[in-house]
């Protein structure tokens, strides 16, 4: 019996590995991840992790910026002990190896971001995700005890009477298929970037633990709330870090005009002013983009219309020494040299504020079922997440869902009941069922990527930047279709070993369940905060919607919408003001 | 990637390339066999995206491994016209008229198709023991331990591996002897040995026949490296460090 399975090898779960190794040596932890762990999207995070350090900052500012940046849908509670708990987790990783970019002194350097007042952001060039993800995988490799379940997919949460009791999975290389009991379960397996059309979110992100909690009845929380990263390069979507603003990139429309001026984010100055212009929020700055769209004054491409991104007032020196990888990329992917040539962007889904619902130590509302990181929502990101609050939030919160599984796992020691055993056995030949569904025989059906490309589609078209309730309301009812035709979608592939069609085939049906919750929030909502906008009702209504959406999956599958306050400690919900003081 | 159909729509009566790819079923396949594929020659199209097109649109049974297409989760190694590359970062319309053939990286054991068994490379990835080796206390978790920007740039190159593997592909020590520790599991030991902050000097996993001494010093890792390390160099350097400590024991690095 595992006493603490965590699904997901990213940052989060790798963190919570960690923790629940170093809080008991003799407690059982196993990491089960449909790819081997540092192959996990955690690796493409570019610009850095915000936390406290620099002189003349404090745990104060950045909770404001934060706040605000969240548009006051942030839990204050959780945002302060994120705050406060973020520098120690950095420095955790420097004292693992984390190779930090520096100061002359040797002093842990920190650069300027979006919605942030003080110069908070640590980075390791601009592949901060990439070196913070190895250096966590290879520090787990020092716990040897720790189970690793390299490429093996999760296809359900046992649970029964209201407590976890494990996990049913798929080892991908053989085909087989397994109950693995477990007394508790963190869920760390990222967003769900790839409901969406266009996205900055690598293949593997499909919403598979927010599906694996919502189908078990586990709530998922403020779903609507999707971000929109200004900068992604047109046809692959790859993002271009904010730290190419932060070191003082422009965004200029098709007449070489630094549009943001005309969006209430401040003035123009040569050089980046913090909390303003270009270092304003993400959601701000995309719903720039789609008004100068509308105006003529954006540039259309075959991959749909752009602005660009001028980074060539910089110099080589400048952009080889802080930001190597946006020139690599550039390059490699785009064909242009960022030192003279203009970067064309557009807007690009990039990360999920909302998730599964949990408490302060990453507890759901199934007994000892936990999420951490992108998967979850604490909620310190509101309606709108800060650039570089992502990567502590993913340690932070990682290290408290392991030290709260850990505890559970030590005060429940009984054995599972009897329900869990014929649950998995259900499960496995529900599965083997989908796979003889690639028997020659089959032919018929929809293919699975047709079906994904309509999902998609039809969530960008009604849950995009701008949304209104009518579309939404029609793309509830087009999910639900697509749901059902996913269930008979053609299988051509009815072999064990390393079956990514099936694979493929799991990740679609959590994906449309996952893209009904998103469609169903937003049209709740009636209201416009943060990243969620409707023009059908522009403004925030802070009477009728400071408040958390709830949804639970009903019994016939359908999302069911409620409310939840919001934690108010300190900031009263006010006006978010960048770039006018 | 976006808009996949919708390209290929836009691009109706474009011209197409050939793709052979290497198909290989465990238990149904006696030896891997070439499928051919004809797939839109799009500009900006990677030999990734090519694949993509045939698993979604022309046969699904095709597997392969890939994830963030930005060349740097390092999942999509293979051998392109008997190149080990990243696919996601190797176009179609370098080959022309084609055709262009995938087949896995070599020198690992086929799982299945373009899939190969790579749990070899994780057991030696943690022989090396590749995590900072510190003595005594450790300082709290107020303050960092100082590395000026000379101190990381001393090991900087070796962190930026993504464990792709090309390197074993292109190592011809490798393909003869699996057992061979590997450019990419010593330049990661070589990545801590020369962290300011790391005490250790993984003396004896890198000073054996078959790990630093295995290397013949070809190169090639170093050539086909997609992130610009120099593993090459991680082991000449090493074989410079391990003969000094033979005849001075107690001196590191």
């Amino acid at each position: 019996m595992i006493d603490v399975l965590i699904v997901g090898g990213g940052g989060a779960g790798l963190r919570a590995a960690v923790a629940v190794a170093e809080t008991d040596p003799a407690l059982k932890v196993a990491v089960v991840s449909k790819v081997y762990p540092m192959r996990s999207h955690t690796v493409s995070a570019e610009g850095g992790a915000a936390g406290v350090i620099a002189p003349g900052d404090t745990l104060d500012e950045h909770c404001y910026d934060t706040i605000s940046g969240g548009d006051w849908l942030c839990d204050q509670d959780a945002v302060e002990a994120f705050v406060a708990e973020a520098p120690k987790e950095l420095i955790q990783l420097e004292h693992w190896g984390c190779p930090w970019s520096r100061e002359s002194d040797g002093r842990v350097a920190v650069r300027p971001f979006g919605g942030m007042k003080k110069m908070r952001t640590w980075y390791a060039a601009d592949k901060t995700g990439f070196h913070l993800l190895h250096t966590l995988f290879q520090t787990t490799l020092k716990y040897q005890d720790i189970i690793r379940y390299d490429e093996w997919y999760v296809t359900k949460l046992l649970v029964d009477d209201g407590r976890v009791h494990g996990v049913v999975a798929t080892e991908i290389r053989t085909g087989r298929i397994e109950t693995i009991p477990a007394r508790t379960v963190i869920l760390a397996t990222g967003g769900c970037g790839r409901v969406f059309p266009f996205t900055t979110n690598a293949a593997v992100k499909t919403g598979d633990g927010m599906a694996l909690a919502y189908r078990e009845g586990a709530p998922l929380k403020d779903m609507e709330f999707v971000q929109y990263h200004p900068t992604g390069l047109p046809f692959t979507g790859i993002l271009i870090t904010e730290a190419a603003r932060a070191e003082g990139g422009w965004l200029i429309n098709k007449d070489g005009y630094r549009y943001l001026q005309d969006y209430d984010l401040g003035k123009p100055t040569p050089t980046p002013r913090l909390r303003s212009m270009e270092l304003g929020p993400r959601d701000r700055l995309s719903q720039a983009f789609v008004h100068e769209q509308r105006q003529g004054r954006t540039v259309d491409t075959p991959y749909g219309p752009v602005v660009y991104l001028d980074l060539r007032h910089l110099g080589e020196a400048k952009i080889d020494a802080r930001i190597p990888f946006v020139r690599e990329l550039c390059r490699s992917y785009q064909n242009l040299d960022p030192a003279t040539d203009l970067i064309p962007v557009r807007p690009v889904v990039h990360y999920m504020m909302g998730g599964v619902h949990t408490d302060l130590h990453g507890a759901t509302p199934i007994a000892g079922l936990y999420a951490a990181g992108e998967t979850a929502c604490v909620s310190i990101n509101g309606a709108n997440r800060l650039g570089s609050n992502s990567l502590p939030e993913i340690l932070v919160f990682g290290r408290r869902a392991g030290i709260a599984a850990a505890a559970f796992a030590k005060e429940h020691r009984e054995a599972e009941p009897p329900a869990v055993r014929s649950q998995g056995e259900d499960e496995r030949r529900r599965l083997e069922r989908a796979r003889e569904g690639g028997r020659p025989r089959n032919g018929r059906g929809e293919r699975i990527a047709d079906l994904r490309e309509r999902m998609q589609h039809t969530l960008e078209g009604a849950a995009g930047i701008y949304r209104t309730g009518d579309v939404l309301a029609k793309a509830v009812d087009t999910l639900a279709e697509l749901r059902e035709r996913a269930e008979e979608a053609r299988m051509e592939d009815s072999s064990t070993a390393f079956n990514t069609e099936l694979i493929n085939l799991l990740e679609l049906r959590s994906m449309l369940e996952i893209a009904q919750t998103i469609a169903a929030c937003a049209l709740n909502r009636e209201e416009s905060r943060g990243a969620h906008q409707r023009t059908d009702f522009s403004a925030r209504d802070d009477a009728a919607f400071l408040a958390h959406s709830l949804v639970h999956r009903a019994p016939d599958g359908t999302p069911s919408v409620g409310l939840l306050p919001v934690t108010i400690t300190r900031w009263p919900p006010g006006e978010r003001v960048y770039g006018r003081d | 990637m976006t808009d996949t159909t919708q390209a290929v729509r836009q691009a109706a009566g474009t011209r197409t390339i050939r793709m052979e790819v290497a198909r290989y079923r465990p238990g149904q396949d006696a030896e891997p066999v070439f499928q051919g594929y004809d797939v839109p020659l799009m500009s900006d199209w990677a030999v990734l995206d090519g694949l993509n097109h045939i698993k979604d649109q022309l046969d699904g049974s095709l597997s392969y491994r890939w994830s963030c297409r930005m060349g740097v989760c390092g999942s999509c190694g293979m051998t392109v016209n008997g190149e080990a590359r990243l696919t996601c970062g190797t176009f179609l319309s370098e080959y022309g008229d084609g055709p262009v053939r995938v087949e896995p990286l070599k020198g690992f054991p086929i799982i299945r198709d373009l899939v190969v068994d790579i749990d070899g490379f994780l057991a030696k990835l943690s022989s090396v023991r590749p995590w900072l080796i510190r003595e005594g206390e450790d300082l709290p978790l107020t303050a960092e331990y100082a590395q000026t920007p000379e101190q990381l740039e001393a090991y900087k190159q070796y962190s930026m591996c993504i464990n792709c593997l090309l390197c074993y592909s292109a190592c011809p020590v490798y393909v003869l002897d699996p057992d061979f520790l590997g450019p990419a599991a010593i330049a990661l030991a070589q990545r801590y040995n020369l962290d300011s902050r790391d005490m250790g000097d993984r003396f004896d996993v890198l000073n054996q026949e078959d790990a630093v001494w295995g290397c013949t010093f070809v190169g090639e890792c170093t050539k086909v490296c997609p992130k610009h390390v120099d593993p090459a160099e991680a082991i000449q350097r090493y074989k410079l460090t391990a003969a000094l400590r033979s005849v001075l024991p107690w001196s590191r690095r």
